[in-house]
């Protein structure tokens, strides 16, 4: 299972250390202010925000985990991807982009402030804080345990080497090296993946091969025969595919709830289109990244599937580690593949890729927390305690830098953690996804109907999150062997699937969330005036008009094209 | 500010040349590219690398003259 690397393959890592340290290096002399460091001056062109918003997203435990999931579902699993992220991002890009970046908030959780009172900030800031700092952990101890099993690095040196390489270039450079750098780590990515794509497509005789190779194992899987190569055509019936969901399940819990929650909502993401130069860019940053994100699937998913063909013919001596009831490890699939094709140098390269999906996830955690820690807890409510409650700028630059890394450090902490519980990893991302659905909820609400109040928007986020916690205690997968799993508090309802079950929480949390909005805002006082809510609200904000610019350059122009080729995508792979 | 596709087209290119550069070396060992199904795919991703980096800072070039 080991894969050895030679000179040839450090020196690629090396030259890519070398390029990301610099560019904070370059950077460092214009962090003149908390401005700069925490928002990049919003200075940022929009290709390169855009780009710097699909890479964020494409982190190491995004990479491992959707090629494994190819493995695992087949082509189904690109839902997650033309149905779970397109729509959410033309919606954020089209509706939500004016409001946020015309509000001029340097945070969701200073958003909520603005449109709703301090109650709902600080909840949002305080859960988006810890959720942060346990994410950017997870990845590092998913991606340091990779690199000690597969090339035999140390644990402790690789997880402290690339942690201290982010925390470097982002204590430099900030926000801008987290972006900039961003983008260089997108190329690396794409270009270090795509030989593997080439060459294990031509080893299983291309697309027609790929689907001949697949028959007999999904026939064998009770399945029938393209299963692993479509997408809707075998969603009527949750027995019908290996995801074990329905076509409304997709739909209303994939492609509404959770991905809207997480593309609309998420402040590490939305960050990047914040740091925008304009508002016209920032309102084109999720477009122009929904082009590169609509074809990631043929770059890590269609690997993951040729990794099942590879995986049932022995003569091919591909292996992926077993656990301990005989299963694969689903997540170690991308570096067999990397092992499998690649000879040493591009090998070298496709390592670096690996690490820079790593370093692009982790830095965007890093300078997402830094920011809400600044702003939204230390300035309005640990500063405010004290003698002098509007400290000069230069002393929110350096909370700041504090920040960062302080940040690092409690990520190192919490990597350890999760190498104590390695069960802990499913628990917690079950557990983003009940924050993320009621804040969808109840930003959305607060958008576009002017009647939210805060009162309604605090309980909703609470209990939309609270009941999904509840939702999660009592019911589980079928075959759950582990209480992280679901089940804590009691059986009330068994799901066929973990799938299932994380799109019915979903769901549950925003409907309970949007109900209870609904109703509270409707019982309790507006406290907001209408020149407050102005800039805030749909109907109260003057719309935006592009006449002056060529259709294709509007943002309305932008999302049909990405609308067109998404539907085309899906139309081919039915 | 800095132009990002600096910085890509130089990192890029050296990736071009290393790369290029050690797939002429070892383009008589075919138990190495075995792997590959017999391509040497080092020479051929190290050009695409090269031609990458250098047309972006060529592209940088040009803009900067206008």
């Amino acid at each position: 299972m080991k894969i050895d690397l030679i000179w040839i393959d450090y020196s690629i890592i090396i030259v890519y250390f070398i390029f990301v340290l610099s560019i904070g290096w370059f950077l460092r002399k214009y962090m003149k202010n908390a401005n700069a460091f925490l928002e990049a001056g919003r200075s940022i062109p929009a290709w390169v925000a855009g780009l710097a918003f699909i890479s964020t997203n494409l982190g190491a435990l995004e990479v491992m985990g959707m090629c494994g999931s190819g493995m695992k579902y087949g082509m189904l699993q690109t839902h997650f991807y033309w149905i779970g992220a397109i729509p959410a991002m033309i919606f954020l890009a089209l509706f939500m982009m004016p409001f946020y970046y015309g509000s001029k908030a340097r945070s969701v959780p200073e958003f909520l402030k603005l449109r709703f009172d301090e109650k709902t900030r600080a909840l949002n800031a305080i859960l988006f804080a810890v959720m942060t700092i346990l994410a950017s952990g997870i990845s590092m101890y998913a991606l340091a345990i990779l690199m000690e099993n597969v090339l035999g690095w140390d644990y402790n040196l690789s997880l402290w080497i690339s942690a201290l390489i982010v925390l470097a270039y982002t204590y430099l450079g900030g926000l801008s090296s987290a972006i900039y750098n961003e983008v260089l780590q997108f190329f690396i990515i794409v270009i270090g993946l795509l030989p593997l794509v080439f060459l294990s497509l031509a080893d299983v005789g291309g697309w027609g091969g790929l689907k001949d190779g697949l028959a007999p194992i999904a026939e064998a899987a009770g399945y029938a025969p393209d299963t692993w190569t479509t997408t809707w055509k075998y969603t009527a019936n949750i027995t019908q595919n290996p995801m074990g969901v329905e076509w409304f399940g997709i739909l209303f819990g994939l492609g509404f709830v959770l991905s809207f929650g997480y593309w609309c909502t998420n402040f590490l993401i939305v960050q990047r289109a914040f740091a925008a130069e304009s508002k016209i860019a920032a309102r084109k940053v999720p477009l122009i990244g929904a082009f590169p994100k609509m074809f990631i699937p043929f770059l890590i998913i269609v690997p993951g599937i040729i990794a099942l063909v590879l995986f049932n013919d022995p003569s091919k001596n591909f292996v992926l580690p077993l656990d301990s009831s005989g299963k694969p490890v689903y997540d170690y699939t991308i570096i067999m593949l990397l092992k499998q094709y690649l000879p040493s140098g591009v090998l070298g390269l496709g390592i670096t890729a690996l690490l820079a999906s790593f370093m692009s996830g982790m830095a965007g955690n890093v300078s997402a927390f830094n920011t809400v820690w600044t702003y939204d807890i230390y300035q309005s409510y640990i500063r405010k305690k004290t003698d002098n409650p509007d400290a000069d700028d230069k002393h929110y630059l350096s909370v700041g830098r504090i920040a960062t890394v302080v940040g690092v450090l409690l990520s190192i902490a919490s990597a350890y953690i999760a190498s104590k519980f390695g069960n802990i990893m499913d628990f917690l991302q079950t557990i983003f996804s009940m924050i993320n659905a009621p804040l969808f909820a109840v930003i959305f609400l607060g958008m576009f109907w002017k009647r939210t109040t805060g009162h309604g928007a605090f309980t909703g986020l609470l209990l939309g999150f609270l009941v999904a916690l509840l939702h999660h205690g009592f019911t589980a997968p079928e075959g759950a062997t582990t209480l992280f799993k679901g089940g804590w508090l009691g059986h009330i309802h068994t799901y066929p699937v973990e799938m299932a079950q994380n799109f019915w929480t979903a769901i549950i949390a925003f409907s309970v969330s949007t109900l209870l909005t609904v109703v509270l805002s409707l019982v309790t006082k507006q406290k907001k005036s209408v020149a407050e809510l102005t800039g805030l609200v749909y109907s109260l904000t003057p719309h935006e008009v592009d006449k002056d610019l060529p259709w294709h350059k509007r943002p309305a122009g932008l999302a049909i094209i990405v609308g067109v080729i998404c539907v085309v995508l899906s139309i081919i792979f039915w | 500010m800095v132009d990002i596709r600096i910085p890509i087209g130089l990192m890029f290119s050296i990736f071009g040349v290393l790369i290029t550069v050690f797939g002429l070396f070892t383009a008589s060992d075919s138990i190495m590219y075995q792997r590959s199904l017999g391509i040497n795919v080092n020479i051929i991703m190290g050009i695409i690398m090269l031609v990458f980096g250098l047309g972006l800072l060529l592209f940088v070039r040009k803009k900067k003259k206008k």
